[in-house]
């Protein structure tokens, strides 16, 4: 019975959790929200079960252990306190106590092993691909190209939508982002500041897309945290990932370098815009540009030129 | 013990020709000091840039890249493993074994004098041109080519490697000396399996140094030939590999988190036990243990390499490797909190350190079980939830272990107590500071907000405010922490031979405070 206050508090812990990560899940926002405790909202299956590996397995069992852990040792920070227990006990060993502890977290570690082998070979087996892009990391931006209409769609370069370094600083004042933004106005369009990119990757939806990533000088890393996908751009090798963004979930998403790649790592985002199959179809026709003004996005006039 | 012949050199032979340990473990543990200082300061503006979005501090990122870069290594190679090793290690693994000095005593005095070469070298890199987009060396402290080869043009990171090579064969003449001295130089009737954890924590830790730090050497040998003498280890177009570095950095750098982190094993387990009155639990468990952790830190190396296209198969072998670490560290937690229980503690400011390693260490540890999944890690990455991670069992793990044994041992070492008092509001300042710094940084790498990057999307604001709040709070510690050494350096309270009483029971507490300059004129025997 005297660790009864225990199971409970960890129960509730467990159950806070849970409330607050379906609490979480259920905003229909793309890109990182302020404040936020938890993953992006997830828009592929992939992160769907990265999601879920998380919120049934990592945290219950990280927290669990935190809060066992640390309730066990208030609990003899307290009991066994010089006042309250003035002779110490010569107990040194206790073989059955010792093989428990040992036990335990290999069988812990083995059931959380079954999912993670999973997760593993589901989010890195590429399946068989309806769409094949690469994308290939420049210091400090990134080319996209689609193998599939090389007939169609020349490579691009997607930069960043930013004003130069040196302008971020008037008199010795630094700019806020505010300054910036409004700086940089109609380019930007309402897109987050340093996300947004002058041409981003046009993908459909609901299609398995597999991306082949390289790099023509260091090395970069191509991530959007809300597919779930984060591989190395790396000179000499291509690597590969996959995604696919469910249906009806059309919009613009966000991803930043994720490999330390020089003065201007932080300054080289990813931003895939992902449109119907028609609209696809439409702009692969097009050679590589919207007939319309889609979504709030604008492809950049410089870049344009590039990929007509 | 008799100190009749304790005569001491004269102030330039005693300490610049130094061959005494005791002495030595001071010059190491004065040098952790000054670069750990150098190392936060780095860090300190590191965290106001990133109060607010936008350029609050640098105008340049290759600077903030280059602080980034600087502080890892620092920290790293000239506060933790000074302090640690070369601090503790020297001056209390001859005292707990019974031994009158270390084994080599001219080897270690050149351990000691190559760390402030090898400083040197690295501070000087700061100044002089890295590329062309600024001074000194910003490819973060894993020197990934080609952007620490073709992408460092400049002379700076020539420097860092030149100043890690020294440090290296510091600790690597470190380490041979630990090993000889433990295995050799035990007092009569000491055997292994009586031997201090403490002794124990720092022979494993000398292996993983000399099995480790050869193939760093190799690697940074290797960059300097592909940046001075045309060869192509690592230039993909030349038909080397750059990921093939990784592989050679991660095969040193697992150990080396281990290498960090075990001396302040042995330490916590000396402290915990000291302060329950009660031997600590399931001794030989502890000790197989650390050299568990050591034989296995070995193969787990590529989960730090989960994102460079590795086949699944070999990922899905070091995630299951890497899990198993959490097996033997958990042997220790246990272990910790059984010594305690039915223990007669007392919550002196050692106590309180090494209780608050256990927490935090914990904390570190199950992120730590997170990251080893291989899936998930795509999510995790190279983000702020990595960040956070590591400095739990770093910054807050060794860390910790370095200030207990520092309030710990203070007292033998220097003769002298602190003031309590400071040395709490030292603590408390500091407990209370990182955990602001750094637990909201794991809601940052969930969100996704990556690492090393000098301005972020304002949705990352709030948790970074926080996080630059919690170094100002901690810096509020660093200066308790300076002010109780000054203080107890001026008061000078005589530190009695064994001032925390009769848990303290291994050999360094049967001399007086401090030790005579030689000790053990006669060796002591253990039953």
């Amino acid at each position: 019975m005297r660790f009864s206050p225990l199971v409970r508090m960890s129960g509730l812990a467990v159950a806070a959790l849970s409330v607050a990560t379906t609490a979480f899940a259920e905003s229909n926002k793309n890109g990182p929200t302020d404040g936020d405790i938890g993953f992006q909202r997830s828009v592929t299956p992939v992160m769907d079960s990265i999601t879920g590996f998380n919120n049934y397995w990592l945290v219950p069992i990280m927290i669990g252990i935190v809060v066992i852990v640390t309730v066990l040792m208030v609990y003899i920070m307290i009991r066994f306190r010089a006042k309250a227990n003035p002779e110490p006990s010569k107990v040194t060993h206790n073989t059955m106590l010792e093989v428990v502890w040992t036990l335990v977290p290999v069988i812990i570690l083995m059931a959380l092993a079954v999912p993670s082998m999973k997760l593993l070979y589901f989010a890195d087996v590429v399946p068989e691909a309806g769409l094949v892009i690469k994308a290939t990391g420049n210091t400090w931006n990134w080319e996209y190209s689609y193998p599939d209409y090389e007939d169609k769609v020349d490579s691009y370069i997607s930069s960043i939508v930013d004003i130069p370094h040196d302008e971020k600083r008037v008199n010795g004042e630094a700019l806020t982002h505010d300054q910036i933004i409004a700086k940089l106005g109609a380019d930007l369009g309402g897109r987050p500041y340093l996300l947004a990119t002058d041409a981003p990757l046009v993908v459909p939806v609901d299609t398995i897309v597999k991306v082949l990533v390289t790099s023509n000088n260091n090395i970069h890393a191509f991530a959007v945290p809300q597919f779930g996908i984060k591989i190395d751009a790396v000179p000499g090798r291509i690597n590969e990932t996959w995604f696919k963004v469910k249906a009806g979930e059309e919009a613009t998403y966000y991803g930043q370098c994720s490999e330390i790649c020089g003065v201007n790592h932080a300054f080289m985002p990813i931003e895939v815009q992902v449109v119907s199959k028609a609209e696809f179809k439409r702009w692969i026709a097009n050679g590589g540009s919207f007939t319309t003004q889609y979504s709030q996005n604008t492809i950049g006039g410089t870049q344009t030129a590039t990929a007509q | 013990m008799s100190n009749s012949h304790d005569h001491k050199p004269g102030f330039f032979a005693r300490w610049f020709f130094s061959t005494n340990h005791k002495d030595i473990g001071t010059l190491y543990l004065i040098f952790g000091i000054l670069s750990g200082l150098i190392g936060g300061y780095l860090s300190f503006m590191m965290r106001l840039e990133l109060m607010e979005p936008g350029f609050q501090v640098f105008d340049n990122p290759h600077t903030f890249n280059m602080y980034v870069s600087m502080h890892g290594l620092l920290m790293i190679f000239f506060l933790v493993m000074p302090a640690l090793i070369g601090g503790f290690g020297n001056w209390f693994v001859p005292l707990m074994i019974g031994a009158p000095d270390m084994a080599f005593p001219r080897l270690n005095n050149l351990s000691f004098w190559l760390l402030p070469t090898a400083l040197i070298c690295l501070l000087i890199s700061m100044f002089i041109p890295g590329n062309p987009s600024g001074d000194g060396f910003a490819g973060s402290w894993v020197m990934y080519p080609p952007l620490s080869t073709s992408g460092h043009s400049g002379p700076a990171f020539d420097f860092v490697i030149i100043g890690l090579l020294a440090a290296g064969f510091s600790s690597i003449f470190g380490a041979i000396n630990f090993i000889t001295t433990i295995f050799n130089m035990r007092a009569p009737g000491m055997t292994m399996h009586k031997m201090p954890l403490f002794a124990w924590s720092v022979l494993v830790t000398a292996w993983l140094l000399l099995l480790a730090l050869p193939v760093l050497a190799a690697a940074l040998f290797m960059l300097f030939f592909d940046r001075n003498a045309g060869t192509g280890f690592f230039d993909a177009a030349k038909g080397g590999d750059p990921e093939m570095f990784q592989h050679l950095f991660w095969f040193f750098g697992h150990p080396e988190v281990y290498i960090m982190v075990l001396p302040a094993f042995g330490i916590i387990s000396h402290i915990i036990s000291t302060f329950s009155r009660k031997p600590i639990f399931g001794y030989l468990g502890m000790a197989y243990a650390m050299v568990s952790i050591g034989v296995v830190g070995f193969i787990v190396w590529a989960h730090h390499m989960y994102t460079v296209g590795m086949d699944v198969d070999l990922k899905a072998y070091f995630l299951a490797a890497t899990l198993i670490i959490a097996v033997p560290t958990g042997i220790k937690i246990f272990s910790w909190l059984a010594t305690m229980w039915g223990g007669s503690l007392s919550f002196s400011i050692p106590m309180q350190w090494a209780l608050a390693f256990i927490f935090l260490f914990v904390v570190g540890g199950v992120t730590g079980v997170a990251l080893a999944n291989a899936g998930y890690d795509a999510a995790v990455h190279d983000t702020y939830f990595v960040v956070a991670h590591f400095h739990y069992v770093l910054s807050m793990g060794a860390v910790f272990g370095i200030f207990a044994g520092f309030t710990y041992w203070f007292g033998k070492m220097s003769g002298y107590l602190y003031n309590k008092y400071l040395a709490a509001a030292h603590f408390w300042f500091f407990f209370i500071g990182v955990n602001l710094v750094f637990f909201p940084q794991h809601f940052l790498g969930m969100q996704g907000m990556p690492r090393r990057y000098v301005d972020y999307p304002a949705e990352f604001a709030f948790y970074n405010k926080i996080s630059t709040l919690g170094a100002m709070v901690t810096l509020v510690g660093v200066l308790f922490f300076l002010l109780w050494l000054a203080e107890a350096f001026i008061v000078k309270r005589k530190a009695a031979d064994n001032y925390w009483g009769e848990g303290a029971n291994t050999l360094e507490w049967t001399l007086p405070s401090p030790p005579p300059f030689h000790q053990f004129n006669t060796l002591p025997r253990i039953k």
